[in-house]
């Protein structure tokens, strides 16, 4: 952007932060924005791993705990879904990285729509705030499971039928308008604020993950928006979108003609995509990691981006495989059950690519690169089972067990969720000046792999065994074994273990910030713009009185001849390390 | 963090201009997103066997032509004339909604009235939204600025045409024949 170099004493910056209010809470600094998301969404996923934790318990040892009883055990349920998926991931990826990195990645020296940006956080804080408040409306919060289906959802019977949903459906409303305002934002900064130099094929694969997530997102969230609304006119204003005819509790319901199914294919028009929302962003995050801290150019850099712009296509045209047992014509089970496994080739590409990254890499196993490598492995046994469970004869049987929870907690939970943390460890001494401890970090690391493929490997077996998903007990019934129930008792023992080492993380986090060991300007001797700020961390403004100019791509590490093994993006052009004219391997 | 400032310029007004063009496309992207979902779920509902047409009151040609009135004040740059036209276009909707009211077509009931409620108000909502950047760029009404008003009022226009055409025409039988359902 054509910021000039101010030729008067009094010229200023449109938006430079004077006082403590404007620098930390009012800011319109991205970075300080991207701190504030960051923060909440990790302070909102600790409350949904604590309600993961009373649902093992549950499980683990049922009826002990009396306290979880049947009502609170789904409300559980629900609000850990919507937490993590939501308010955790798509908050942290989008809001978090893609507000941190786009504009330090892409040379900009902040989001176009500063005041926007500043908004669109600050919807997000109501919105969980609304969220947590349905804690403590009368009936509690909403049971409903994260997917929210009507007519359940708001008929008696349903824990939180009167307050909670409401209170649920308007946080996320809420929660839309916030992401579309930061979504606005980091698209247009990607298209109109890049550097001179920074073409669209010399972006990092971060950036091309968040702003096709980010694309993905302004189009899904309507859907989200539409069925949200709907549902809310049915509940307070007694309209019949959504509705049937039925009796309830002995009477005949004032509803009629409604349709649930429509319900079902706006949700998960929103909701397969919300999957990629959340998904690509750790791609991308993935594929530089890895290539950093294996010193090696990425392998197949366009066809990354074009598998990474493929996906995103794809995910619009599968939503209906999580409908499968909800009945359907036989041409559309078909139909979505073959777009669905072709998503499969695109994705095969990039583990691929990722692979061959590693091929012959000065692999350093640090704290970051040992998430990517951790990520690879859960994704691709999470991506494996989606593969059975996309085809629609052996989706049936399997869709209402354990194998279902196994599946997408690996591949949408824990994988996104290593991106994550692998991420803030790389990131963090940008972020703080300062890096996190390495111990802890490995204790977190190997508790947190470990322990979650401890906790959700087994699930597969439970499912392929008949283990019914979405049930408060396991007691009394005949043809779930032993065994399982010993399973069950094992897996809440590590899910608490893995549960306590994440706040070993939170504590690395604070301790780190103020205490931890100082950080140059590069500690990962990294090639992308976001480690060539003038000052560690960037000030606001990012770039000093300069603009960087960018010479090549971001991936140039090793290059043979080279005095060191990488050629920052912003090197004159004689130091070489150019992209491959192909986009194939230098 | 550091939040120590660079003391720079702000960006010259031709840069902010594009940027302002570009998030505005991105907006009308999402905002067909939004209303085509709805119109795909409208013609899904209409389909079922308890939706009966809703006939369209007349105060909506009014609404019409004031919009149109609008878009054609926006290209003449006249600001202030466009800006009336859409406040106009909000008062002849609730008129509109008025004369339902009047014939006892409520909001519940039949899903055809309930989908015009919440849609006409959805829309209204955008206007609203549009009045509200309109009144920013009252601040500093540079042709840039005002051109994207133009354009905003424009797709606000056919988005009303298309709402429009689709209550008088999709009717529940017609809703039917495109769902593949036998009454």
């Amino acid at each position: 952007m054509a910021y000039v170099i101010p030729t008067r004493p009094d010229d200023e910056s449109h938006h430079a932060p004077q006082s403590f209010w404007t620098r930390y809470v009012w800011s319109q600094d991205h970075k300080v924005i991207a701190v504030q998301y960051g923060c909440t969404a990790i302070a909102v996923g600790l409350v949904g791993l604590v309600l993961s934790n009373l649902m093992r318990l549950q499980l683990g040892f049922p009826g002990e705990f009396a306290f979880i009883n049947a009502e609170r055990y789904y409300q559980f349920v629900t609000m850990h879904g919507m937490i993590m998926v939501i308010y955790l991931l798509t908050a942290l990826f989008l809001g978090g990285f893609g507000n941190y990195l786009i504009p330090l990645m892409v040379g900009a020296r902040d989001m176009v729509f500063p005041y926007l940006n500043m908004l669109s956080f600050w919807f997000y804080l109501l919105s969980v705030v609304v969220l947590i408040a349905s804690f403590f409306v009368p009936g509690g919060p909403t049971g409903a499971g994260w997917t929210l289906y009507p007519p359940q959802a708001i008929l008696p019977g349903t824990p939180g039928h009167d307050w909670g949903i409401i209170v649920m459906l308007v946080s996320l409303l809420i929660f839309i308008v916030a992401a579309t305002m930061g979504g606005l934002n980091y698209v247009t900064t990607v298209l109109q604020a890049r550097c001179e130099g920074m073409t669209l094929l010399r972006m990092p694969l971060s950036v091309w993950g968040i702003f096709t997530a980010t694309i993905l997102a302004l189009l899904a969230f309507p859907a989200l928006f539409v069925s949200g609304v709907m549902m809310l006119f049915d509940k307070v204003l007694g309209t019949s979108f959504f509705m049937p005819s039925l009796v309830s509790m002995g009477q005949l319901s004032a509803h009629q003609g409604g349709s649930p199914l429509l319900f079902q294919h706006l949700f998960w028009f929103f909701g397969h995509p919300e999957v990629y929302i959340v998904a690509l962003p750790a791609f991308g995050i993935v594929s530089d990691l890895i290539s950093v801290h294996a010193r090696k150019a990425i392998f197949g850099y366009r066809t990354m981006v074009w598998a990474i712009v493929a996906i995103g296509g794809l995910s619009f045209v599968v939503w209906a495989h999580h409908m499968f047992v909800s009945g359907m014509n036989p041409y559309f089970g078909f139909f979505f059950a073959t777009s669905t496994l072709i998503i499969a080739v695109p994705t095969a590409i990039k583990v691929y690519n990722w692979l061959l990254t590693l091929w012959r890499g000065d692999i350093h196993l640090s704290v970051p690169m040992l998430f990517a490598l951790a990520f690879m492995l859960t994704f691709l046994l999470g991506g494996l089972t989606g593969l059975f469970l996309g085809n629609v004869s052996v989706d049936i049987p399997l869709s209402g067990t354990y194998f279902v929870v196994a599946h997408f907690h690996m591949v949408m939970g824990v994988a996104p969720l290593l991106v994550v943390f692998g991420g803030i460890y790389h990131w963090f001494p940008k972020i703080t000046g300062r890096m996190l401890d390495d111990r802890l970090g490995h204790l977190h690391f190997w508790v947190t792999f470990l322990g979650t493929y401890a906790i959700f490997f087994p699930m597969h077996y439970l499912g392929l065994l008949g283990m019914p998903r979405r049930y408060h007990h396991f007691t009394d019934y005949e043809f779930i074994p032993a065994s399982a129930h010993a399973f069950n008792a094992w897996i809440t023992v590590i899910a608490l273990i893995v549960g306590a080492v994440q706040l070993v993380f939170v504590f690395n986090l604070l301790w780190s910030a103020f205490r931890g060991r100082k950080a140059g300007p590069n500690p990962w001797q990294a090639a992308s713009l976001e480690w060539a700020t003038p000052e560690t961390p960037p000030a606001h403004g990012n770039w000093g009185r300069d603009l960087p100019v960018v010479h090549r791509w971001a991936y140039a590490y090793s290059v043979p001849g080279a005095p060191r093994d990488f050629i920052a993006q912003d090197a004159p052009s004689k130091d070489g390390g150019a992209e491959p004219a192909y986009g194939g391997s230098p | 963090m550091n939040t120590s400032a660079v003391q720079l310029q702000a960006p010259d007004e031709a840069t902010r201009e594009r940027a302002l063009s570009a998030g505005l496309w991105a907006f009308l992207v999402v905002v067909t997103s939004l209303f085509s979902l709805f119109l795909t779920a409208y013609v899904m509902r209409l389909s079922s066997p308890d939706a009966t047409a809703v006939e369209m009151p007349r105060q909506l040609w009014i609404s019409t032509s004031v919009l149109i009135l609008g878009s054609l004040m926006m290209h003449r740059r006249q600001l202030n004339a466009g800006g009336a036209c859409a406040m106009g276009f909000l008062v002849a909707q609730w008129w509109a909604w008025q004369a339902l009211q009047a014939e006892h077509v409520v909001l519940t009931g039949n899903p055809a009235a309930s989908f015009f409620y919440l849609l006409t108000a959805l829309h209204g909502l955008h206007v609203a939204g549009g009045l509200v950047a309109w009144a920013n760029v009252q601040a500093s009404p540079t042709p840039g600025r005002i051109a994207m008003c133009a354009r905003y009022w424009d797709y606000l226009l056919m988005l009303w045409i298309v709402l429009f055409a689709a209550f008088t025409w999709i009717t529940p039988e017609v809703a039917r024949v495109i769902c593949g359902v036998s009454p």
